[in-house]
C-alpha cells in the first residue's frame, strides 16, 4: 500500500499543529464556539448528543495492520473501547473530549492517519473498490488514482469552502462496490477501443432529500488528465453551485438545473482553459504512487487448496464462511475474505478495540497487513492464501467476527441514528438489530439470498437507504418514530432509486414488515433471481398488498 | 485609517489604506487620488475616475464574475473581492481567474469575514491583501500563512506542489 514519505508526514504534523493552535485558542475563548465550528468541523469534530464525535479519514478504505492497532488504542485511551466504521470507510468514535482531540490527532499522525476533510464542506475522504488489487475484473488499480486525488484534494486553497460536502468514488471493476452513481463524482476507469486508459466521469449522484444518480458528462477521459478535469468540475461547482439554502447546495442540485449536458459544457469550457499540464500529475508520479501499491509478493500456489476443502467438509460453519464471505481472488490459490460487522445483535459497523487488535494480527499473519473497510461498513483481508483460509475463521470466530453473511439480509447498512446523531429523527440501530435477528439462522439467510437492507435515521440518507434493495427512513410524526420503506434501490452497477411502498410505519412494524416483503420475493421469485430482480419483475403492488393487508 | 495586511515577500505587513471605499450612494470626497469602488458604479464612472489620474479598484461580491472586468483589468489598481461570510468561498475560484487567466498583476484584496485561518488558502489563490476582521495579529497572519512546509497542489501562489518537490530530489525530471 501506498507509504507516507517525508512531505505527506509533514503536512499531517503541521495539521495536527494547527488544530492544536485552534483547540487552544477555542478553549482559552480566543475563538468562540461559532468561529471554532467549521474549523473543527473541517477536522472531523462534531458535536453530537453526548459528546464530540471524531471521524478519523481511511483513504480509499485502505489501513495497515499498524494502522488499526493503532486505532484500537484510540478506542480504548480516548473511547469507550470501540469504534464505528462508517458508509465514507471512516471511522468514527464517538464519546471523545475536546481537550483530547489535539492528542489523538498527533497519536494519528504517527501512523500516517488524520482526521482532515472527513466533514466540513470540502472534498471528503475519496471511496474506491475495496477488492482493488485483488480482484481479476479490475482495468487498472483504483487505488493509484484515488491517492493522487487524495493528495490533490487535501488542503486545496480553492475547494476548502465549497457550497456543501464533496464525495468522489472510483470504480474500476464491471461490479461496482463503491456506490459510484450516488457520489458527486462517480469515476469508472475504462479501457477505449485502442486501449486508452481513462475514466467515464459521472456527476451529480448523491442522496439526502432529493436523491439522484449521477449522469455521465464524459465517456472518456484520458486518465492523465484527471486531476485538471476534476480542478474544472470543483471550480464550476464552487462559482455556480447554490450557497442561498443548504438543501440545495449539493451539485446534484445543480447538474439537475442546469442539465447534464449544460452543466458538461460548463466543465469542458472551463478545462479547455485551464494550463491543464500544471494541475495534472506527471508520469514521474504517478509512477512513483503505484509501485507503492505493487509491493504484494504473490507465491505461486495451486488454484484449489486441499487443506481449506478437508476443513470445509468437517466444519459446516466454515464452508458457509467461505461461500458467503470469501471472493474470488487475481492469484490462483488466495481468497479475498469478507469480514462482517454484522453479527446479529450488534450495531452495524462497531467494531470494539480487542476486535481491532485480533484483525490486524490476522492481517499480519495470513493477510500481507493490509486492511480494507467496505463502504458496507464491513472490512476485507484482500491477499489472504487459500490454505490459511481456515486459520482466518477460527481466528475471527475468538472474537466473534466470523458472522457468514455477506451481502445477506443481516448485512445491514445503518447510520447512528437517534442513539447518538443529533440529526436524526428516529433510531436505526435497534431498526438494524431487530431485522438481523430475524435472519440470524444463518440457513434462513442463505435461502433468502442476496439483499441489502439499508437504514437511515434521517432524510440525510447516511444509512444510504434510497438505493437499498430494502430502504428504512426514520421519520418523525407528531413526536413518535415512524419508518418509510422504499424498494428496488440499488447503489451498484445497476443502480436505481427505491420506490416507496407505502405509508410510514410505526417502529414495531418494521421487522415484521420486512419478514412480510422477503416472504413475497420467496413465493414470487424464478430461479436465480435476487429479491431486487424479483421486485423488479413484479414491481411493487404484490409486496404492498402483504404489508398494508390489515389496513386494506 | 482601516487596518490593511499586505503580503510582502515571505512577510506579512500592516499598512494603513490608501484606497477610499465608496458606497454607490456616497459622494466622492475632495481630493481623493485611489479609489474602490463596486462593479455598478465602476461601469458608471470608472473612466472618470481613470481619466482624472485617480487609482481605481473595484469590489465584486461572490456572484459577481471576474469575466466582467476582463477588458478593465489592465487598468486596475486592485481588485477587491469578498467574503460576505468566511464560508462562503467562490472569492478563491475568482481570485485564481485573476491571477492564472488574466495574469493580473494588481492587488487582490480580500475584504469581509476574513480570518486567519483563511489566510494561506488565501494566499494560494492569488490574494496579497487582506482587510482583517479578526483582530489578530501580523504576527498571527504570518504564522498561519507558514503553518506548512509543503502544499500538494499547483495554485496561483506558484509555490512548488509535493509532486514537483519529489521530481527535485529524485533528480528525474522536469521541473519548472
Amino acid at each position: 500500500m501506498y507509504r507516507y514519505d517525508a512531505i505527506d508526514a509533514a503536512i499531517l504534523a503541521d495539521r495536527a499543529a494547527e488544530f492544536r493552535d485552534q483547540v487552544s485558542r477555542r478553549l482559552s475563548g480566543q475563538l468562540s464556539e461559532d468561529q471554532f465550528k467549521p474549523l473543527r468541523l473541517m477536522n472531523g469534530l462534531y458535536l453530537q448528543l453526548h459528546a464530540y464525535m471524531l471521524r478519523v479519514a481511511i483513504p480509499y478504505g485502505t489501513l495497515s495492520a499498524d494502522q488499526l492497532r493503532r486505532l484500537a488504542l484510540i478506542a480504548r485511551r480516548f473511547d469507550k473501547g470501540f469504534g464505528h466504521f462508517t458508509t465514507r470507510t471512516n471511522i468514527q468514535f464517538n464519546w471523545i473530549k475536546l481537550a483530547d482531540a489535539p492528542d489523538i490527532l498527533d497519536s494519528l499522525a504517527e501512523v500516517g492517519l488524520h482526521a482532515i476533510q472527513t466533514s466540513g464542506n470540502c472534498i471528503r475522504n475519496t471511496t474506491a473498490d475495496p477488492y482493488a488489487g485483488a480482484t481479476a475484473e479490475e482495468i487498472d488499480d483504483p487505488r493509484v488514482w484515488s491517492e493522487a486525488i487524495r493528495q490533490w484534494s487535501t488542503l486545496h486553497p480553492e475547494f476548502t469552502y465549497l457550497p456543501r460536502k464533496f464525495k468522489i468514488a472510483v470504480t474500476a471493476a464491471p461490479k461496482d462496490r463503491t456506490a459510484a452513481k450516488v457520489h458527486d463524482i462517480g469515476l469508472r476507469l475504462r479501457r477505449s477501443r485502442d486501449g486508452e486508459l481513462g475514466f467515464e466521469v459521472m456527476v451529480g449522484g448523491g442522496m439526502g432529500r432529493t436523491p439522484y444518480l449521477g449522469q455521465t458528462i464524459r465517456e472518456h477521459l484520458p486518465a492523465r488528465h484527471l486531476l485538471s478535469y476534476l480542478t474544472a468540475i470543483l471550480r464550476t461547482y464552487n462559482r455556480l453551485g447554490r450557497r442561498d439554502n443548504i438543501y440545495k447546495a449539493r451539485i446534484k442540485i445543480l447538474v439537475a438545473s442546469l442539465g447534464a449536458e449544460a452543466f458538461g459544457r460548463e466543465v469542458e469550457a472551463e478545462w479547455a482553459q485551464l494550463d491543464q499540464t500544471r494541475f495534472d500529475l506527471p508520469d514521474l508520479e504517478l509512477a512513483r504512487i503505484r509501485a507503492d501499491f505493487n509491493d504484494v509478493v504473490f507465491e505461486d500456489l495451486a488454484p484449489a487448496s486441499t487443506a481449506l476443502n478437508i476443513a470445509k467438509a468437517a466444519d459446516p460453519g466454515l464452508a458457509r464462511f467461505v461461500r458467503n464471505n470469501v471472493a474470488a481472488h487475481k492469484v490462483a490459490g488466495y481468497g479475498i475474505v469478507n469480514i462482517s460487522l454484522k453479527a446479529p445483535g450488534d450495531a452495524p459497523g462497531d467494531c470494539t478495540a480487542d476486535q481491532m487488535d485480533a484483525i490486524a494480527a490476522l492481517a499480519d499473519a495470513y493477510g500481507s497487513s493490509e486492511i480494507r473497510v467496505t463502504h458496507a461498513q464491513n472490512l476485507v483481508l484482500p491477499h489472504v492464501k487459500l490454505d490459511d483460509v481456515a486459520a482466518v475463521y477460527a481466528g475471527l470466530k475468538e472474537v466473534g467476527l466470523a458472522t457468514a453473511n455477506i451481502d445477506l439480509a443481516s448485512d445491514i447498512i445503518a447510520c447512528p441514528g437517534l442513539d447518538f446523531c443529533a440529526l436524526a429523527n428516529a433510531r436505526a440501530i435497534p431498526i438494524a438489530q431487530a431485522i438481523a435477528t430475524r435472519f440470524a439462522d444463518p440457513a434462513t439467510a442463505e435461502a433468502v439470498g442476496e439483499l441489502k437492507i439499508k437504514i437511515s435515521g434521517c432524510i440525510n440518507a447516511c444509512g444510504h437507504h434510497h438505493v437499498g434493495h430494502i430502504g428504512i427512513l426514520g421519520v418523525d410524526k407528531k413526536g413518535e418514530e415512524f419508518y418509510q420503506l422504499t424498494l428496488g434501490g440499488s447503489g451498484a452497477e445497476d443502480a436505481s432509486l427505491g420506490d416507496v411502498l407505502g405509508p410510514a410505519l410505526p417502529y414495531d412494524r418494521v421487522a415484521t414488515s420486512v419478514d412480510q416483503l422477503v416472504d413475497v420475493y420467496l413465493r414470487e421469485r424464478s430461479p436465480g433471481e435476487r429479491f431486487l430482480d424479483t421486485y423488479r419483475r413484479v414491481g411493487l403492488n404484490p409486496f404492498k398488498a402483504a404489508v398494508y393487508a390489515e389496513a386494506v | 485609517m482601516p487596518k490593511l495586511f499586505k503580503i510582502e515577500g515571505d512577510r506579512v505587513v500592516a499598512h494603513d489604506d490608501l484606497f477610499v471605499t465608496l458606497a454607490d450612494d456616497e459622494a466622492a470626497p475632495a481630493s481623493v487620488s485611489a479609489v474602490i469602488l463596486s462593479f455598478a458604479r465602476f461601469q458608471r464612472e470608472g473612466e472618470a475616475w481613470l481619466s482624472q489620474g485617480a487609482r481605481v479598484g473595484v469590489r465584486l461580491e461572490p456572484d459577481q464574475p471576474v469575466e466582467g472586468l476582463a477588458y478593465d483589468l489592465p487598468r486596475l489598481a486592485l481588485v477587491a473581492l469578498a467574503f460576505p461570510k468566511f464560508r462562503d468561498g467562490r472569492a478563491y475560484s475568482a481570485a485564481a481567474l485573476l491571477r492564472e487567466r488574466y495574469g493580473f498583476g494588481g492587488e487582490v484584496r480580500a475584504v469581509g469575514d476574513v480570518l486567519r485561518d483563511q489566510a494561506l488558502p488565501m494566499l494560494r489563490c492569488g490574494f496579497d491583501a487582506f482587510e482583517p476582521a479578526d483582530g489578530a495579529s501580523v504576527d498571527d497572519w504570518g504564522q498561519a500563512l507558514h503553518r506548512f512546509r509543503h502544499v500538494y497542489q499547483a495554485a496561483a501562489d506558484k509555490r512548488r506542489p509535493a509532486f514537483a518537490e519529489r521530481a527535485l530530489t529524485s533528480g528525474i525530471g522536469d521541473v519548472a
